[in-house]
């Protein structure tokens, strides 16, 4: 199968601090990825690389066998991709307005059926007219999810996403994940501390050390056979950062 | 002693005027004052045609100069404060200094543009508007609230975070309509950038006096027929106008809290 995302030779820097540096990632449609690492390891620069949100300094990216241009990338092309970062930055309004936002931007004023759909999925139907800045972290991070399945990306990238959560919201966003995947087949690239979570949800993992892939495998051979020391330090808990 | 060393410095300050005008007349006392508030609230509603006459005019030129100063100054002042360009920190600096402009130079520099002898009168263009006419007016109000609105809608668009700026992007935005849901994020800041460019249109004086000439009837407006009546010792219908002017600027801003509110 094709991948989705091909990465040859990619780096980014900030302020001439080299923050990712990739021989080499294929990302395959319908699997989950978990990138885990600890800070600072480049997880969130990747993901903005991967939503054509920042461009890389140099190498080559490919997503559905087509070379990125990344100071042109066609709309159609960033509309299929979507993030759902740590921190849920919702927009000011009600829930609902949130939920509808991507859809007006894409021009569709009459998504109030798949809004009713979200919010009852989600667990969010009483507070479709709250305002968003008065929901708690896990109903805000539920929108923010919902706001960005809403759209049916064929890519869907999570930063942290149940980070801060409690077990409860945790839990419900986990299992919407899986099912998205499972049902809409949608390519996810899950940034995650949590190997745990990792272990649970996704089909391959990379380990990502400063900047660098160190390891991707099929989730059993990433947690019980790794090929790398230092994945299998991070696996047993024994890589301190 | 003399009996002018009991006088307050403020009486001093109107025989002083007065003297120089050689017109000698005392300056208001407070139960002047006191008619003039119950005579301007008469003129005022009793549809006075030479206040309504003035009111109309400033409403006119206020409104188009507040227009076309949001017209340009927004999507600027989001651009400014959005984007990252070489030379954007010199057109800050610009900017900023474009909002402590004293009204007289720039009511100098629009006359000097627009007279027959200056850099644009000549061109006898008819988008140049023409001295002593309400345009000149508009222009050089135009002139003293964009800077105003460019750079508190500069700061206002910088306060939105960019991870929501990132989030939308990531939801499919255009670069356009980007702009557009970050000047709605900021839509209260950008609203203070227009009280304050409208501030500054309804309180100036002298620009709009060097431009537009002052003429009865046709570029009077509130503020300069203010000083004229003033001068004249025709309290009544200065004080009228202030009361006008006051209520404008407060309703103004009340509506302004109110929609605030509303937004939050």
């Amino acid at each position: 199968m094709a991948p989705v995302y091909q990465l040859a030779n990619v780096t980014k820097a900030y302020s001439g601090r080299q923050i990712l540096r990739i021989d080499q990632l294929d990302i395959y449609p319908g699997e989950i990825l978990a990138v885990v690492g600890p800070s600072g390891a480049g997880k969130s620069t990747l993901l903005r690389l991967l939503n054509f949100l920042e461009a890389p300094d140099s190498g080559s990216i490919y997503f559905n066998q087509q070379p990125i241009n990344y100071q042109s990338v066609p709309l159609e092309i960033r509309r299929t991709v979507t993030t759902v970062f740590q921190n849920p930055a919702l927009l000011s309004g009600s829930v609902t307005a949130n939920l509808l936002f991507g859809l007006r931007l894409r021009g569709q004023n009459d998504g109030q059926n798949e809004v009713d759909e979200m919010l009852e999925r989600f667990g969010l139907a009483a507070l479709r007219r709250s305002p968003a800045h008065a929901l708690s972290g896990g109903e805000a991070q539920r929108v923010a999810l919902a706001r960005a399945l809403i759209l049916k990306p064929s890519v869907l990238l999570l930063d942290e996403p149940t980070a801060n959560l409690d077990p409860y919201n945790a839990e419900m966003i986990e299992s919407v994940i899986r099912g998205v995947n499972q049902i809409h087949l949608t390519t996810i690239v899950l940034v995650t501390h949590n190997i745990f979570q990792a272990r649970r949800l996704a089909d391959r993992v990379a380990l990502m050390l400063n900047g660098e892939i160190i390891e991707t495998a099929d989730t059993r051979t990433f947690f019980e056979n790794p090929r790398d020391s230092r994945t299998l330090r991070f696996v047993r808990g024994e890589m301190v950062w | 002693m003399d009996e002018h060393l009991h006088i307050c410095p403020y009486q001093s300050i109107q025989v002083i005027f007065a003297v120089r005008n050689r017109h000698f007349k005392a300056g208001p006392g407070l139960e002047t004052i006191i008619s003039g508030i119950i005579q301007g609230l008469k003129l005022f509603f009793s549809g006075d045609p030479a206040l309504w006459q003035i009111i109309g005019v400033s409403a006119q030129v206020s409104g188009a100069a507040l227009l076309l100063s949001a017209l340009l100054g927004i999507p600027l002042g989001a651009v400014l404060g959005l984007t990252r360009f070489p030379g954007r920190r010199m057109i800050q600096a610009l900017v900023y200094t474009g909002m402590g402009l004293p009204p007289v130079v720039v009511g100098l520099a629009v006359y000097l543009l627009l007279s027959n002898n200056g850099l644009l009168g000549p061109l006898q263009q008819t988008w140049i508007p023409k001295l002593f006419t309400v345009e000149a007016m508009i222009a050089a109000q135009v002139v003293i609230a964009v800077p105003l609105v460019v750079g508190y809608t500069m700061s206002a668009v910088g306060e939105v975070s960019p991870n929501l700026r990132l989030q939308v992007r990531s939801l499919g935005a255009t670069r356009l309509q980007t702009l557009g849901a970050t000047l709605w994020e900021a839509r209260r800041g950008v609203l203070v950038a227009l009280i304050g460019g409208l501030g500054s249109i309804l309180s100036e004086v002298g620009a709009v006096m060097m431009v537009g000439g002052n003429i009865d009837g046709s570029t009077r407006v509130m503020t300069t027929a203010i000083l004229l009546e003033t001068r004249r010792g025709n309290f009544e219908l200065a004080i009228g106008l202030g009361i006008v002017l006051l209520g404008m600027a407060f309703l103004i801003n009340l509506s302004a809290a109110q929609l605030q509110g509303k937004g939050h």
